[in-house]
């Protein structure tokens, strides 16, 4: 690990204007990708802009049939929350099976987000649910927010201050866990909203996506065998040692339908 | 009477410190003016190394000097040894290729040293590594063992023709010919014994500290063997005589053989520590590990059995291949031979056994012993040929097995390859296990699995292992360059406290409670009175012979009788027959205040030492079911239920029994189903974290069925065998056979280890495009 600076701002303000004067900074959440990231130097920031005093970023609340988590609100948290549990039941279940105990001790869903690792699990519920990113300075449609591999809508200096989740109807979140890591070979989060039924799959290709093929499907008939028949293509998927294209593409429909059964 | 003796539960006394977090490990040794190492590794698989420049590395802040394989050469460091030697069919000797501590024009896999780097601080010496310029001219490598011996195969050493280390046989060819001449059924398996890396959970790590006023070296190490890297130090790399290097190997957290072998950074370390006049320490990172401690297993092989029509075992063929890596680690020629090929009669009745193995060198890490080091692979082959045998004959799974095994009237039973089993009862364990899993029930709980969608499958192993290696002369004809005994020395205190010295090292085994508890047992006092500094039990018990024996002489003298007529038990010395006697504590008392002591016969103190050199390998054994659930969706492997029962010989400390069969379990189910180290064609390590290794971990695992039953090995004095690798041997077959019984309804016939969900997902679909195209035609 190479050295750095450490900053630990008062407010977001703080934290904005220190991002905006180190330009090679980064933000420091939970730390359980950034930290790993620095020991292997694969970055060397110059800065790091440690939100630990923010602790107004950590409030869960429902508000307006609205369910908004605060960044700094950590997996344990969400994945215990009485609010979530009554709201999006998928969501706290999907928390809970992040990483293992001491990532979801630390890590947050502020951090999960901004950083887009491919096959993490938030993405799929923000995708699913048809969240809503705050930040310092506005809002941003998940649709919108995961722009490719570790990428997103998010400008450099800007700050991940709230993930808005609107109820859905019913919810539910079913991954296939890489058996070393724990992340999410494929999973797929399926939630019936009042704007229709949304597929969002994670982990199997460069980012997040939705199937189109599956919501029509679904959307006539919210049942497993309303896939039968339904191809996913394995032609944009990853494809690793862990897992091939075509398994991933399989597995998509395994876990869809296995969603689709615990729909809650 | 103490009830802390052989075959009591006693707690673990090493275990109150270990988790306090007081253990004192290598990386918790901090010595004054102590400096850090980093090593500047190849990340080519095979290249010409066309210049280093240091002139950058030795100029960063903090460093204190940066060494070549040059600067070795210079000083003359001898290369690192192998400690066995093999012998090819034809006679001549295996090709020893030399293996410097720091790479010498070449590198030859991806890990090999290149050039070290010393600072003030780790954090310095790391930037100062980046700053070492090597230039490599890449060469085409090999990372798969199959590819070494194919014609024109790039040569990872000159002095190894085909890559080839040595072409190696045992057993009778003749006998074998004849045996399938006459054979009924002949099944033919070939197969892969994946490769897997140790993974101790503490990294390797090494100080040295050079005394230049005495002219005296001290290594800390993290070493399973500590007197065998002083020996292979002092006569073959460092060159020092032995009075002149201590090694010290304090609490070491795991090592499953890879801290067995003498690396090459226990050398530079030390040599390093004596050029710069200060202590030079050295950790590793995990990434490092994967790519400097010695591997295990990765064989190729192809076995045939030859059985009569009721399915008894007429004789055994097999052909197998060797990965041995780039270098010979210290033991790596002989795991795949006298550690591997001598075990293929296994717990069987086999009237005829021919084994030819090639060894070859490949573009990756050297391979090495790992939990069971040959023996595993040896039960892997037999196990799933049975299962294929029980299969294409038609027969029960356990009958093939109760037909073959040895008998117990049979003992002791010459095998056709080279060793003698003293004692068992294969066929009391068998029964055992099956009990321990309610067999009889089998098909109800496989309903019940098949109601839920998922496919049961059941699996079985019966197996042997070779422990308390051996005979010194045996060992030593063979081809062994070291001696395999072991030595002990009991010291009573003059309060009569017991402390014990072993040469054995205590890496995880519960030793200082064993010992301890050997030491209860025959001069009944708690452990707690024991400090056992670390095959050490019998010479222990050996010494505690001999203490107990002079005791006698002196509670004679005290008692005015003769020694003959004084009984010692239950620690007490009494004149037999009457109630004059002497408590063990004033005996000792005695030995070291010899105010009233026979003192012109009889030295002073009590403190006897003694070394034991095995009569035979012991043949710990047993019988391992598992039963496993299959996802066919997903193809995900689910072990549901694992019941064994094992013959250790006597036991000792039974919880201690069990926590080595467990952990033994755990290892062994994750060579099955999760561990492999993945090396693509050019040599390049693919999976070297723990985001793609997979380990497994507890909740991978069911609560395990553990057994014993006993037959005491008859050639030692407790009657001990060994537990510590017999799940790591047992179980890995009887996983896969599980899963292939469960998928051979589907039409699967094979599949490797690990069984990975894609695998195992994939197998099922080949069978099921098979089976619709039959039916189709």
């Amino acid at each position: 690990m190479k050295d750095f600076a450490f900053h630990r701002p008062a407010s977001v303000k703080d934290a904005v204007a220190l991002l905006r004067a180190h330009s090679s900074g980064k933000v420091l959440a939970g730390g359980q990708s950034l930290l790993p990231v620095l020991k292997l130097e694969l970055a060397e920031p110059s800065d790091l802009v440690s939100l630990g005093q923010l602790k107004e970023l950590r409030d869960i609340r429902v508000d307006g049939g609205k369910l908004a988590i605060g960044a700094l609100a950590t997996h344990d948290q969400v994945h215990h929350s009485a609010e979530v549990k009554k709201a999006i039941p998928a969501l706290a279940h999907l928390a809970g099976g992040i990483g293992d105990a001491q990532v979801r001790n630390r890590g947050t869903i502020g951090g999960s987000v901004a950083h887009a690792d491919p096959a993490a699990d938030y993405p799929a519920a923000l995708v699913g649910l048809g969240a809503t990113v705050i930040t310092d300075r506005r809002s941003i449609a998940a649709d919108d927010f995961f722009t490719g591999l570790f990428t997103t809508a998010l400008a450099a200096d800007e700050l991940v201050t709230a993930v808005q989740f609107p109820v859905p109807k019913r919810a539910a979140y079913a991954k296939f866990a890489h058996r070393a890591s724990k992340y999410a070979l494929v999973g797929v989060f399926v939630a019936e909203t009042a704007g229709g039924v949304r597929v969002a799959v994670t982990g199997a290709g460069p980012k997040v996506f939705r199937l189109a093929a599956y919501e029509a499907a679904l959307g006539k008939k919210l049942a497993p065998a309303s896939l039968d028949g339904i191809a996913v293509s394995s032609a944009d998927l990853n494809g690793d040692a862990e897992a091939s294209a075509e398994y991933r593409a399989h597995l998509i429909g395994v876990m869809a339908r296995r969603a689709i059964q615990a729909l809650a | 009477m103490t009830t802390q003796g052989i075959g009591a539960a006693v707690r673990r006394k090493e275990d109150r410190r270990f988790l306090l977090g007081k253990g004192n490990y290598v990386d918790d040794i901090t010595l004054s003016n102590q400096s850090y190492a980093v090593f500047v590794r190849s990340m080519y698989a095979h290249a010409k190394i066309t210049k280093i420049d240091t002139k950058a590395a030795k100029a960063a802040p903090g460093v204190l000097a940066v060494f070549t394989g040059d600067d070795v050469a210079a000083d003359g460091l001898g290369t690192l040894p192998c400690g066995w030697l093999v012998k090819s069919k034809d006679g001549s000797n295996m090709v020893e290729p030399p293996h410097p501590a720091l790479a010498q024009g070449k590198v030859r896999h991806v890990g090999d040293p290149v050039a070290m780097v010393i600072a003030t601080s780790k954090a310095a010496a790391r930037a100062a590594a980046g700053l070492v310029d090597v230039g490599y001219d890449v060469l085409p490598a090999i990372g798969l063992v199959n590819d070494a011996v194919k014609p024109g195969a790039p040569a990872v050493h000159d002095e190894a023709p085909n890559n080839l280390c040595y072409d190696w046989h045992i057993g009778d060819p003749a006998a074998v010919d004849a045996a399938f001449a006459k054979a009924a059924h002949v099944v033919d398996l070939d197969l892969t014994n994946n490769r897997l890396a140790p993974n101790a959970i503490e990294p390797r790590a090494a100080i040295g500290d050079y005394d230049v006023a005495n002219d005296h070296y001290t290594l800390y190490t993290t070493s399973q063997n500590p007197h065998v890297i002083r020996l292979l130090m002092g006569a073959f790399t460092l060159h020092v005589p032995e009075h002149k290097l201590r090694v010290v190997a304090p609490d070491v957290g795991g090592g499953f053989g890879s801290k067995i072998f003498h690396y090459a950074e226990e050398l530079m370390v030390t040599w390093a520590s004596r050029k710069l006049g200060r202590p030079v320490k050295w950790t590793a990172e995990r990434s490092e590990s994967f790519l400097s401690d010695a591997h295990g297993r990765d064989h190729v092989t192809s076995a045939k059995l030859a059985l009569d029509a009721g399915g008894k075992i007429l004789g055994l063929r097999v052909r197998t291949l060797a990965n041995l890596g780039a270098y010979l680690s210290t033991f790596g020629s002989s795991v795949p031979t006298y550690l591997y090929a001598t075990l293929l009669s296994g717990p069987y009745d086999m009237p005829a056994i021919y084994a030819e193995v090639k060894a070859a060198f490949t573009n990756t890490v050297p391979v090495d012993a790992y939990r069971g080091a040959g023996r595993p692979e040896a039960a892997y082959v037999l196990e799933r040929i049975m299962d294929k045998a029980a299969r294409q004959i038609g027969m029960d799974r356990v009958e093939i097995r109760r037909k073959n095994l040895i008998r117990v009237d049979q003992f002791p039973y010459q095998t056709q390859v080279a060793l003698q089993y003293d004692t068992g009862n294969y066929q009391a364990t068998l029964d055992l296990a099956l009990e321990q899993i309610d067999y009889p029930n089998y098909d109800k709980r496989k309903a019940a699995s098949a109601a839920k969608g998922k496919l049961r499958g059941f699996g079985i192993s019966t197996y042997i292992e070779a422990c308390g290696i051996a005979p010194s002369a045996i060992a030593g004809a063979l081809g062994a360059r070291a001696g395999l005994y072991e030595a002990a020395t009991v010291r009573v205190n003059p309060t009569g406290s017991v402390t014990v010295f072993t040469g054995t090292h205590s890496h995880g085994q519960g030793h200082e409670t064993t010992f301890a508890q050997l030491v209860a047992e025959k001069l009944g006092m708690p452990v707690d009175n024991v400090d056992a500094a670390a095959v050490g039990g019998s010479a222990v018990v050996k010494a505690l012979d001999k203490v107990i024996d002079k005791g006698k002489k002196i509670a004679a003298h005290l008692l005015e009788a003769s020694a003959g007529d004084i009984e010692f038990k239950d620690g007490n010395y009494r004149v037999v027959g009457t109630d004059r006697a002497k408590a063990f504590g004033e005996i000792a008392f005695t030995a070291y205040v010899p105010h009233n002591y026979p003192i012109e016969t009889l030295e002073p103190g009590l403190e006897e030492s003694a070394y034991y050199d095995p009569k035979n390998f012991t043949f710990p054994g047993g019988c391992h079911l598992v039963e496993v659930e299959v996802d066919p969706d997903t193809g995900v492997v689910d072990v549901v239920d694992v019941a064994i029962a094992d013959d250790v010989g006597t036991i000792i400390n039974p919880m201690i029994v069990d926590g080595q069969a467990h952990g033994g379990l755990a290892q062994g189910i994750g060579q099955a189903l999760y561990e492999e180290v993945r090396y693509d064609a050019a040599g390049q390590l693919t999976n070297g974290s723990y985001m793609d290794y997979c380990m497994p971990r507890a909740a991978d695992l069911p609560n395990f069925k553990v057994g014993n039953h006993v037959t005491p090995c008859t050639h030692n004095p407790i009657g001990v065998k060994g537990v510590g690798e017999c799940g790591a041997i047992g179980v890995p077959p009887a996983v896969i056979n599980a899963v292939i019984d469960a998928l051979t309804p589907l039409g699967v016939t094979d599949i490797s280890m690990p069984a990975t969900p894609e695998k195992v997902w994939r197998a099922i679909q080949a069978a099921r495009t098979t089976t619709t195209t039959k039916k189709g035609g």
